[in-house]
């Protein structure tokens, strides 16, 4: 039998000016259960708090009813001041008679002060049925896992390990760096890329704290905040890590014309290779579908000349299991592929229609043509070079809805390059809308407008080769007559996609991805780095497209939150979770597909019947994964399921206690 | 004492609501800190998530004799905890359906999206509802004790 205690708060007048609180204290004393009842001006106050404590021990309390301001302000206070007394925390219940009774009743007390009394009734049904409930401490290893080593991944980890705590990045392909590294310069202050990327990528490597893999991906996930078991796959490189990065394993290699990929297929890599010199590890890797070792089982003449015998051709994949309490993903984007879509512009049979960027490798003094702008077909340079925006963004039709942010600012970057580099060029940039927010952007497009760059409002509709040109054909539509441009190279910016492979990644680690693919953060204004699931989070382009200086930002942002989970030893596992009745439970796991957070696993019981054992199964709830949501509790047809603090004859309680 | 000897003037209607603690339940005390009035019929009971709702719960305020009953949770898209309110949405529309089925008029079970932000919306639901309720009277169809006059209480 519950011995209850309420207590009735004035809040000075916010509340006792409006209800007849002495009235309600009187009539709390009449309910079912409830041994004492008491009133005060600031219940919260220190000898409000005081009061409560000595009449839990006065009189035997076992539960505690406060009538006062919302649960969400006092919940917390009253619920370690009633642990004060030696009560259990979750044996408190409160009944909201300030927001949601004083606050929007001032002018009919009578009514008022009769909801304040059913409020309390309400919260007096509830107490009865209180339980004690207990934090589950969760272990935490201080450890983070990142998946992805692009310029998100590198930051929040050069971030992270700073802090004092280990990193381990799983990096797909044999370099980190992400796509930053390919770029030329960078807008709006249009400083060299690589020069503010690669010191970045260094530091990641030497760092004591950060353990890099590439070639790599992640396997599979297990575990729940704090305590993640993952499985990392390493591929096959072929080369350990006896190799000193000397080179001379790909001078020597007599493979030719492998397109590489690094610079989109516009320069030719050996079958043993680093993508490009500053390559973070600076280790080559072989490309077993290109070696003629593999492919026809003789040559070795890297194995030959490798000075270190770092040459292992027998290498297989090799999985390793790495501990972690935190984990970021941070696998950037992909352009979509325009040359599946977009057929009126040629699906990529002109050499001289490129993206966005083939043009950065081709500005970027390290790239294929070191540096000069020229025409893929004939390597001329180009004298009229025609922009178009939105290619694949903003288009429902062939492409994404959505607007892919970077590209107005990269295409007047590319802008301001062409007719810096190549006197008495002309460039003509077809767009919809010109979007420049962000510091300094504005002040970047205005200043390519004023160079010469011209802006011509419109979709283009066709574009096809005449003689040494393209013609370019579309609409002004500011002044509502068609267009045609001969141009010598078309750079179409194309709308930035999730990063291939992007799914497996949000399934394997388990949590959401939203209508484009793209990763699924907790709440878009206010929890936009975390993901819906414990100890997930996200940063970069993986959860939208975005530029570098906000890709920074939210990675610093993740990192700061994983620094926050990582500085405890133990986290406190919310108490107010699914339980399952295994009695009742039949096994059928409706309750499964129905949990965000994939907290409910099926477990084998065994079970004495007369004169035999029988083994089944039962769903289990993972305490650290269950966020207490409940939604399971309602698909369970035999009702084996139930929520700690909200279980279902606590709610009927409350409903028919209101309903007297 | 029953409803029908209740004089019409006197009559106040009882109106449960199951709010979700991260939306509906703030966007009312927001109303509260706003100092927006509604009537006072309202009363409301604190659920983690409007997928935490039981059409049970709904079943068992009308048969205590609720007048009226509603849910409220995030708006599509923005639950707390991901998908709480698209199970909500998919149970309670069915409910909705059944009860009106049974011959419920379709205003006393509501089902709305009311954010932390929304306490003015919050105010005026809860003012439209009291209206709608008052119009209705009391709720004779699904109340227990007048079941149970009809003699099929059950065995
Ligand atoms: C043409 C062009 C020009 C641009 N110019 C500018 C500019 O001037 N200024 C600017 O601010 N921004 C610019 N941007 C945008 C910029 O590229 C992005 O903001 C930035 O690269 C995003 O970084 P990220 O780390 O999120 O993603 P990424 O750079 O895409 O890095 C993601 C990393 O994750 C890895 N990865 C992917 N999937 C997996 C997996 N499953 N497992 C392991 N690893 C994986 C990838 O290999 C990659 O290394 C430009 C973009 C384009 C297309
Ligand atoms: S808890 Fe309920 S829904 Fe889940 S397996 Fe058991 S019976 Fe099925
Ligand atoms: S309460 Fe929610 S989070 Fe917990 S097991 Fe049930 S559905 Fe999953």
């Amino acid at each position: 039998m519950q011995r209850i205690g309420v207590f009735i708060c004035w809040c000075g007048s916010n509340i006792g000016g409006v209800v007849d609180v002495p009235a309600v204290a009187r009539e709390a004393a009449k309910f079912h259960g409830v041994v004492y009842s008491a009133e005060y001006k600031y219940m919260c106050s220190e000898p409000g708090q005081e009061m409560i404590v000595s009449a839990i021990k006065e009189h035997r309390l076992t539960g505690v009813v406060v009538a006062s301001c919302s649960p969400t302000l006092h919940e917390i206070t009253f619920r370690k001041n009633i642990a004060r007394a030696g009560l259990n925390p979750y044996m408190l219940e409160m009944a909201n008679i300030r927001e949601q009774c004083s606050w929007v009743h001032q002018h009919e007390p009578e009514k008022a002060t009769q909801k304040a009394i059913e409020l309390v009734r309400r919260a007096v049904a509830k107490a009865g049925k209180l339980e004690p409930l207990f934090e589950s401490a969760i272990p935490v290893t201080k450890r983070a896992l990142i998946i992805g080593g692009g310029i998100a991944g590198i930051q929040a980890a050069l971030d992270i390990a700073d802090a004092g705590n280990e990193v381990i990045i799983v990096e797909r392909e044999p370099t980190i760096g992400g796509k930053m590294v390919l770029l030329d310069k960078t807008f709006p202050t249009l400083d060299c890329s690589a020069c503010i990327s690669t010191p970045k990528m260094v530091s990641a490597a030497q760092h004591p704290n950060i353990k890099i893999y590439t070639y790599a991906e992640v396997e599979e996930v297990k575990g729940y905040i704090g305590n993640f078991s993952v499985v990392v796959k390493q591929k096959a490189r072929s080369v350990n890590s006896k190799c000193t990065g000397c080179g001379i394993c790909w001078a020597k290699c007599p493979t030719k014309n492998i397109p590489n990929e690094f610079d989109l297929g516009m320069s030719m890599r050996k079958a043993i290779y680093v993508p490009f010199p500053q390559a973070v590890p600076n280790r080559p890797v072989i490309d077993r579908e290109r070696c003629r070792q593999f492919v026809k089982g003789k040559c070795g003449v890297c194995q030959k000349f490798c000075p270190t015998g770092a040459i292992d051709y027998e290498q297989g994949d090799e999985f390793v299991t790495e501990n972690v309490g935190a984990i970021l993903a941070a696998t950037g984007y992909d352009l979509i592929d325009w040359t599946k879509i977009y057929g009126e512009y040629g699906y990529g049979k002109y050499p001289d229609v490129v993206t966005g960027l083939h043009f950065e490798r081709m500005v970027n003094a390290s790239g294929p043509t070191g540096g000069k702008i020229l025409r893929p077909s004939d390597g001329e340079q180009p004298k009229t070079v025609v922009f178009v925006k939105c290619v694949g963004s903003r288009d429902e039709a062939k492409g994404r809805e959505y607007c892919s942010r970077a590209c107005c600012m990269y295409t007047a970057k590319h802008a301001h390059q062409v007719l810096e580099k190549i006197p008495g060029s002309q460039v003509v940039i077809f767009y919809i809308d010109v979007r420049c927010a962000g510091k300094a952007y504005e002040e970047f497009y205005l200043k390519t407008l004023h160079e010469g760059a011209i802006y011509t409002r419109g979709r283009v509709s066709k574009i096809y080769p005449e003689g040494n040109h393209l013609i370019v054909k579309g609409a002004d539509t500011l002044l509502g007559r068609p267009v045609e441009v001969v141009a010598d190279m078309v750079v179409l910016a194309t709308a930035m996609i999730p990063s291939a492979g992007s799914a497996d990644v949000a399934r394997t680690v388990g949590f959401t991805v939203d209508k484009d693919g793209f990763f699924q953060e907790a709440h878009p204004k206010l929890r936009p780095v975390e993901t819906n699931t414990g100890g997930v989070f996200l940063a970069g382009a993986c959860q939208g497209p975005k530029d570098i200086p906000d890709t920074v930002a939210q990675a610093s942002g993740a990192a700061a939150k994983i620094i926050g989970l990582l500085s405890h030893s133990e986290i406190a596992g919310e108490p107010t979770i699914a339980r399952v009745n295994e009695a009742i439970c039949s096994g059928c796991l409706a309750c499964q597909g129905i949990c965000p957070y994939r907290a409910i696993e099926p477990k084998e019981i065994v079970e004495r019947l007369p004169g035999k054992q029988v083994t089944r199964v039962v769903a289990s709830v993972n305490s650290g994964l269950c966020q207490g949501c409940g939604a399971c509790t309602v698909a369970c047809r035999p009702g084996a399921l139930n929520l700690k603090g909200f279980t279902n004859e606590q709610l009927l309680s409350e409903v028919d206690a209101l309903c007297q | 004492m029953s409803i029908e000897n209740e004089s019409q003037e006197n009559w106040q209607p009882k109106i449960v609501g199951i709010c979700c603690r991260w939306c509906t339940y703030a966007g009312a005390d927001l109303a509260g800190i706003s100092r927006m009035n509604y009537p006072t019929t309202v009363r409301v009971i604190r659920v983690p998530c409007s997928g935490r709702v039981n059409p049970q719960f709904i079943i068992r305020a009308l048969q205590q004799g609720a007048d009226g009953v509603f849910v409220s949770g995030c708006h599509p898209g923005d639950c707390h905890y991901s998908s709480g309110n698209y199970h909500a949405r998919r149970r309670l529309q069915v409910l909705k359906k059944l009860l009106e089925f049974v011959g419920l008029e379709p205003e006393r079970f509501q089902f709305y999206w009311i954010s932390g932000s929304e306490g003015a919306k919050f105010a005026e639901t809860m003012k439209k509802i009291d209206e709608q309720i008052k119009k209705l009277g009391p709720n004779k169809k699904l109340k227990r004790s007048n079941v149970f006059k009809q003699g099929d209480r059950p065995a």
